[in-house]
């Protein structure tokens, strides 16, 4: 077992054996190593100016992964290279991000500008290194917010700096990282702290059951994208935490003929190909999930263990009839993922269970599926409403009708009474479709809040749920949607 | 030497070297690799305390009972400061009213304000130490919206108007009269650098502040009021802010004074840094309005009268609003000619927090108010809105504004017929009709709004700059003004002025932090003016020094003092060259004084605000957008598909910057009318008080197609360089896309008006949608 943190700082070994369990990244480099060129902009992962970029080694491949330092732990850092805005220049000679940024005017208060050169740079060294478009910086800054320029400079730096081949002091210097990472990587258990303040990260599925089995009070943290705000928003001390993103095999995707199967610690970045590759919708979901920081930390089965209702993935998970596999000790065992969440706050999950994984089937012929989110941002906002639809369709007869929602209840939850009254409409019959949408105003009774009406809430489920419905009749996405229209349905506005 | 082409020539101006060249930001270098210091990023003093607020957990009430027990014995905890620890007055108000208590002594008028303050030892000690107070209020009713604040009477500062003509007889002469409602809503500054300040003791109680602020001097008067010092005492100083855009122009006075105060009792060093969360809710915003409004209007548009009457939510004290409002009434009429009009403002007091200046400054609010009536008349009439907002455009003979002013520099004919022409506004407004008419969820719209804003402060004797520049016997240069950088590139502008009165390149000019011992009595950088009164007051400082070196110059090599040049780093002197640093080090050792001050203060301005009459603006900026969307009239949706900014800076003194001002300005308008989002509850919380729940725009909510050109134009006024203002009015280019939505929507029920407020949020926009179609 090894009792410190160790990550890399410019090439040398870092190893921290007395932090606080909860230290996050960014109070590590800005109040330890005195590295302020990282900002808090809000300290709740939103905003992106403490983006640094972790270089890990990942199946094999060098990976530089854009993360958000001010609700990562120091800790989720170990086995990387950690690296900042002051590292990327060589001497004088600015890194090509840094420079394209200057040369377009991509700065003004400069505030937000080492999370935008960070999350460039991780762009920058992303696979593959063909030329990305303009749609590609967008979706690579996704996460970062500039108050000044009104983004179109540092679009323009990213499409310049981005383009070719790469030839930065990083490139050139991989094969050192990865020596120097392989030997952080000792696949040992980590433990850092006692019995009753800790950080540990574990390194096998086993070693996880009896740690949770020993410490049931402990907090699980998949990626922190929730856990880091219970710490900098709501001051919550937190003795003990378990960080998972070292157990072996709990981050494996098993592809297979009828499903995927989802092991807890996928990031939703891993994630997104494999669940566009059952539907589109899913693909656009995910790109929306949240800013790319947040998707790289963050994890399937956090996202689905914090219980939230207005997660983004339960309600698509479920209306595709997932299912969950749970872990208590050597204790296995599955349920229906809309069987997981009882209540607000309130899930299926026994004192020292863990979320092992989810299994998601894909579509069969004769299934459509979508998905569609209203919010009051298209990128990186939390739902008002989210709408997943799976029909089964016989002929131009609805045989069977899966539909879920987030945003509507308390958790995300089954539309089981407009489920009935669309099962064996035809999809030509608009009276009987408009009768059955009008139906979720007896599954849901929606509340106000900031991001919406109860009386929006309701009134935009059942749009979403007349366009899907429109959609799987025959009419195109660009005739029903404004963004996000369906790979083959024509482009034109 | 390699001279640099002379590529400056343009209208007969002489060649200018570095000023109008795209130089990047001053600190660019520094912003990319991290090395631009904000205060955060200082090195703190040894055994320096961090501050946090404890606030009012209700919205308005009498505070009963404070009991800080737990507080004080928390870890780190140092002390607790209240109200009864303030050495002078209780009061950090930017006017010096005396209505912006640091903390509440006994009435507490908006949820979260401040009660007492902890310094501990670290950020996070003080912080939870914050969170154990013991806090016994009676409550009473708040009012939140503007609505409650008209209900109840409440007002921070007089009704205020102009009246011209005979409205109501206009009225009742006109053909067509159309009134209506507008509702507009506030809006967060989002400075990626949150409030700050750094307050640091020194002898007898002087204190040096690091402040984020758009006004230092009102920093420093505050902090020696608040504690009783003279104001030769404090100093303040601000090298850069990560952002402002009014948020830091009075509201930053209370972090600082918090951390002064702390800093005056404990003798320590003493850093307030709130959260994010803290510092929106508990700063000021952009003031929401209801707009009432009563419209005559002939046959073909022309507004024969118009009555309104702007309602502002000032919160619960006047901070700003006094200038605010004001200039909401001076942006009314926009690019329109109002015979017979009043216009008229309350300024309501809410339980919320107090409203401030922000990018515009009310001008904003004012404009929408009268392009949305503009709208009602078009849709009245069947016309295209462009059609009549040219015939309403201030021309000869209707060249007088409602408070008298009258419009001299009036380019919005030419520049609106180049836009009209270069975005094809007519033929995509065809397009979009065809398009409207084949599509059953989906709706297109356009609109083409112009906007003329005037540039100076409304309060007279804000207009003056000032400016120190010394010239070091190497040749380089140390700049100091009294405006303050907060990304908009003021600096760099500055450093351009000065370079090209001494004929140096810019590496030459090291500019400084503002600094209340450099250049006292500072205006704030605020209503757009940073360039104008700073760059002329440092012209004044660097050509006073250049007088001197050329008088001496001519004497020595006895030439006559109009044939001496600086330029491409060197002085000629009749034949001879002498490089710049050489001809500094003779003058120094001939006893030439190398230092000088420079000031400046706008000239022409009258206003007698009793009469509603005089001339306020030294002159006005002009530009227009095009913008259009496409809507989901199911869910609200909203896409912005393309939009075409044309914009009027004069003769730019650094294009580069000033598109920047201009994109930037314009996407944070459309941010502020379509998705973002103030939302306070019946208790008076604010519910949106971080990124996750308040959304300012990402990079993909730019417009798709998106076309930004500078219009040629000079300054008929003698500005610096001719350029003129840029700061805000870029801004006010985003009401174009929320009256494309409204043209969207129009295509639903066309002849009705559109009931949309802002911001258009999805819920907003599908709200006005059902309203066109049910009233069909």
């Amino acid at each position: 077992m090894r009792r410190e943190i160790a990550f890399l700082r410019r090439g040398q070994p870092v190893r921290l054996s007395q932090a606080a369990p909860s230290l996050t990244l960014l109070d590590y480099l800005r109040l330890e190593e005195r590295a302020t060129g990282t900002k808090e902009g809000c300290a709740e992962g939103d905003c992106g100016a403490c983006t640094v970029v972790l270089r890990r080694v990942v199946g094999g491949e060098v990976a530089y992964q854009a993360v958000n330092s001010c609700i990562l732990l120091a800790g989720q850092a170990d086995g990387s290279e950690v690296i900042t805005v002051e590292d990327l220049a060589d001497g004088d000679r600015l890194h090509p991000v840094q420079q394209a940024m200057v040369d377009h005017h991509g700065s003004q208060c400069g505030f937000c500008t080492p999370g935008f050169v960070m999350a460039l740079f991780g762009l920058y060294h992303a696979p593959p290194s063909a030329s990305p478009d303009r749609d590609a910086v967008h979706e690579w800054i996704s996460g970062n917010l500039c108050r000044c320029t009104g983004y179109r400079p540092i679009v323009d730096a990213g499409l310049t700096a981005c383009t070719g081949a790469r030839s930065d002091q990083f490139s050139a210097n991989e094969a050192a990282a990865r020596t120097a990472l392989a030997a952080l990587d000792d696949g040992e258990d980590l433990f850092v702290g006692g019995d009753t303040r800790f950080f540990a990260a574990p390194a096998s599925i086993a070693s996880l059951a009896s740690l949770y089995l020993a410490h049931p009070d402990a907090v699980l943290v998949g990626g922190a994208t929730d856990v880091g705000l219970w710490i900098t928003k709501q001051l919550r001390d937190l003795p003990k935490i378990i960080w998972l993103g070292r157990v072996r095999g709990l981050d494996a995707i098993e592809d297979m003929d009828a499903t995927i199967n989802f092991g807890a610690t996928v990031t939703h970045e891993a994630a997104w190909p494999h669940l566009a590759s059952i539907d589109s919708d899913l693909g656009e979901l995910m790109r929306r999930f949240a800013g790319r920081q947040v998707r790289t930390a963050g994890t399937i089965g956090g996202n689905i263990a914090n219980g939230s209702p207005i997660g983004d993935t339960p309600p698509a998970l479920i209306a595709l009839g997932a299912t969950l596999t749970l872990q208590k000790g050597d204790t296995v065992r599955t349920l229906p993922l809309e069987d997981f969440f009882i209540a607000y706050g309130k899930q299926a999950r026994h004192q020292g269970e863990f979320v092992r994984a989810v299994e998601v089937p894909k579509l069969k012929p004769n299934e459509s599926f979508r998905a569609l989110k209203l919010a009051k941002r298209y990128d990186q906002d939390i739902s008002a409403v989210m709408a997943a639809v799976k029909l089964t369709v016989e002929g131009r007869h609805i045989a069977e009708a899966s539909i879920a929602y987030g945003g509507m209840a308390a958790t995300p939850k089954r539309a089981s009474a407009t489920e009935a009254a669309l099962t064996g409409l035809s999809l030509d019959d608009p009276t009987g479709l408009d009768a059955a949408v009008l139906r979720l105003a007896e599954d849901f009774s929606p509340i106000d809040d900031m991001r919406a009406s109860a009386k929006y809430r309701l009134a935009g489920a059942q749009a979403l749920l007349a366009k899907a419905l429109a959609e799987i009749g025959g009419m195109s996405s660009t005739e029903t949607r404004v963004f996000g229209r369906r790979a083959g349905d024509a482009t034109a506005a | 030497m390699r001279p640099l082409p002379d590529t400056n020539t343009v209208n007969g101006e002489a060649t200018l070297r570095v000023v109008r060249r795209d130089l990047p930001h001053d600190s660019a270098r520094k912003h990319v690799t991290g090395g631009a210091a904000y205060i955060d990023d200082l090195r703190e003093p040894e055994g320096t305390l961090h501050l946090a607020i404890g606030g009012a957990p209700i919205a308005r009430g009498k505070l009963t009972g404070l009991n800080l027990t737990a507080v004080r014995a928390a870890p780190g905890v140092v002390a607790i400061i209240t109200a009864a620890d303030i050495p002078g007055t209780n009061d950090v108000s930017a006017l010096g009213l005396g209505d912006d208590p640091l903390f509440v002594d006994s009435q507490i008028s908006f949820h979260g304000q401040a009660l007492f303050a902890v310094a501990a030892t670290s950020r996070d000690a003080a912080r939870k130490a914050a969170l154990l107070a013991k806090v016994e209020t009676e409550t009473e009713t708040p009012n939140i919206s503007v609505e409650d604040g008209l209900q109840s009477g409440e007002t921070v500062l007089n009704d205020y108007g102009f009246v011209v003509g005979d409205v109501a007889s206009a009225l009742a002469k006109s053909p067509h009269r159309a009134s209506g409602t507008l509702h507009i809503g506030g809006q967060e500054h989002f400075y990626l650098e949150g409030q700050i300040a750094l307050a640091i003791p020194g002898e007898e109680g002087d204190l040096h502040i690091f402040s984020s602020t758009q006004h230092p001097s009102e920093v420093q008067h505050i902090v020696a009021h608040l504690l009783g010092l003279p104001q030769a005492a404090i100093t303040v100083e601000v090298r850069r802010m990560g952002g402002g855009f009014g948020g830091k122009e009075s509201q930053a006075s209370a972090w600082a004074a918090y951390a002064a105060l702390a800093a005056h009792i404990t003798k320590h060093a003493c850093k307030m840094r709130p959260d994010r969360d803290a510092d929106m809710a508990m700063t000021g915003k952009r003031h929401d309005f209801r707009v009432d409004y009563d419209v005559g209007f002939d046959d073909s548009g022309l507004i024969l009268g118009l009555d309104t009457t702007l309602a502002a939510r000032c919160g619960y004290s006047a901070d700003l609003s006094a200038g605010v409002v004001d200039r909401a009434l001076f942006h009314t009429d926009n690019a329109y000619y109002l015979s017979d009009t009043n216009i008229l403002s309350k300024r309501v007091r809410t339980n919320t927090v107090s409203n401030t200046a922000f990018r515009g400054f009310g001008g904003p609010q004012g404009m929408m108010a009268i392009e949305r009536v503009i709208d009602c008349i078009a849709w009245r009439l069947g016309l295209d809105p462009l059609d009549v907002r040219m015939r309403n455009y201030y021309a000869p003979g209707r060249d007088v504004t409602p408070y008298g002013q009258t419009i001299e520099d009036n380019v919005l004919p030419e520049l609106t017929s180049q836009i009209e022409r270069s975005s094809d506004y007519r033929a995509r407004r065809n397009e979009i009709t065809t398009f409207n008419a084949g599509s059953r969820f989906l709706k297109r719209g356009i609109a083409l709004v112009p906007l003329k804003f005037g540039i100076s402060f409304t309060a007279q004797h804000l207009n003056q700059g000032s400016a120190l520049v010394h010239v070091y016997r190497d040749g380089s240069v140390h700049l100091n003004h009294g405006g303050t950088e907060m990304g908009q590139g003021l600096f760099v502008k500055i450093a351009q002025v000065v370079a090209e009165t001494f004929g140096i390149s810019m590496p030459y000019v090291k500019v400084m932090a503002t600094h209340t011992a450099k250049v006292p009595n500072t205006s704030p950088t605020a209503a757009s003016s940073g360039s104008d009164i700073n760059g002329m007051a440092a012209l004044d400082a660097a050509m006073a020094i250049r007088n001197r070196i050329a008088a001496f110059a001519a004497e020595r090599y006895q030439v006559d003092a109009a044939h001496v040049s600086f330029r491409d780093d060197t002085v000629i002197v009749g034949n001879e060259v002498i490089p710049f640093p050489e001809m500094v080090e003779a003058a120094y050792r001939a006893r030439v004084h190398l230092s000088s001050t420079g000031f400046y203060a706008t000239p022409k301005l009258h206003w007698d605000r009793d009469k509603g009459h005089g001339r306020p603006f030294f002159y006005f900026a002009y530009g227009a957008a095009c913008a259009e969307v496409l809507i989901d009239t199911t869910t609200g949706e909203l896409r912005v598909l393309r939009t075409d900014l044309l914009h009027d800076v004069g003769r730019s003194l650094n294009p580069a910057i000033d598109i920047g001002q201009i994109e930037g300005g314009f996407v944070q308008g459309m941010g502020w009318l379509t998705g973002e989002e103030l939302v306070f509850d019946d208790k008076g919380r604010l519910r949106t008080h971080a990124p996750s729940t308040y959304k300012i725009p990402t990079a993909f909510d730019l417009p798709e197609d998106f076309r930004v050109a500078l219009f040629d134009n000079t300054n008929r006024e003698d500005t610096i360089y001719r350029s003129k203002a840029v700061g805000e009015p870029p801004l006010m280019l985003g009401i174009a896309v929320f009256a494309a939505i409204a043209d969207a929507i129009h295509s639903l029920a066309p002849g009705k008006p559109v009931p949309l407020n802002a911001p258009a949020t999805a819920e907003s926009i599908l709200h006005a949608c059902s309203c066109m179609v049910s009233i069909r």
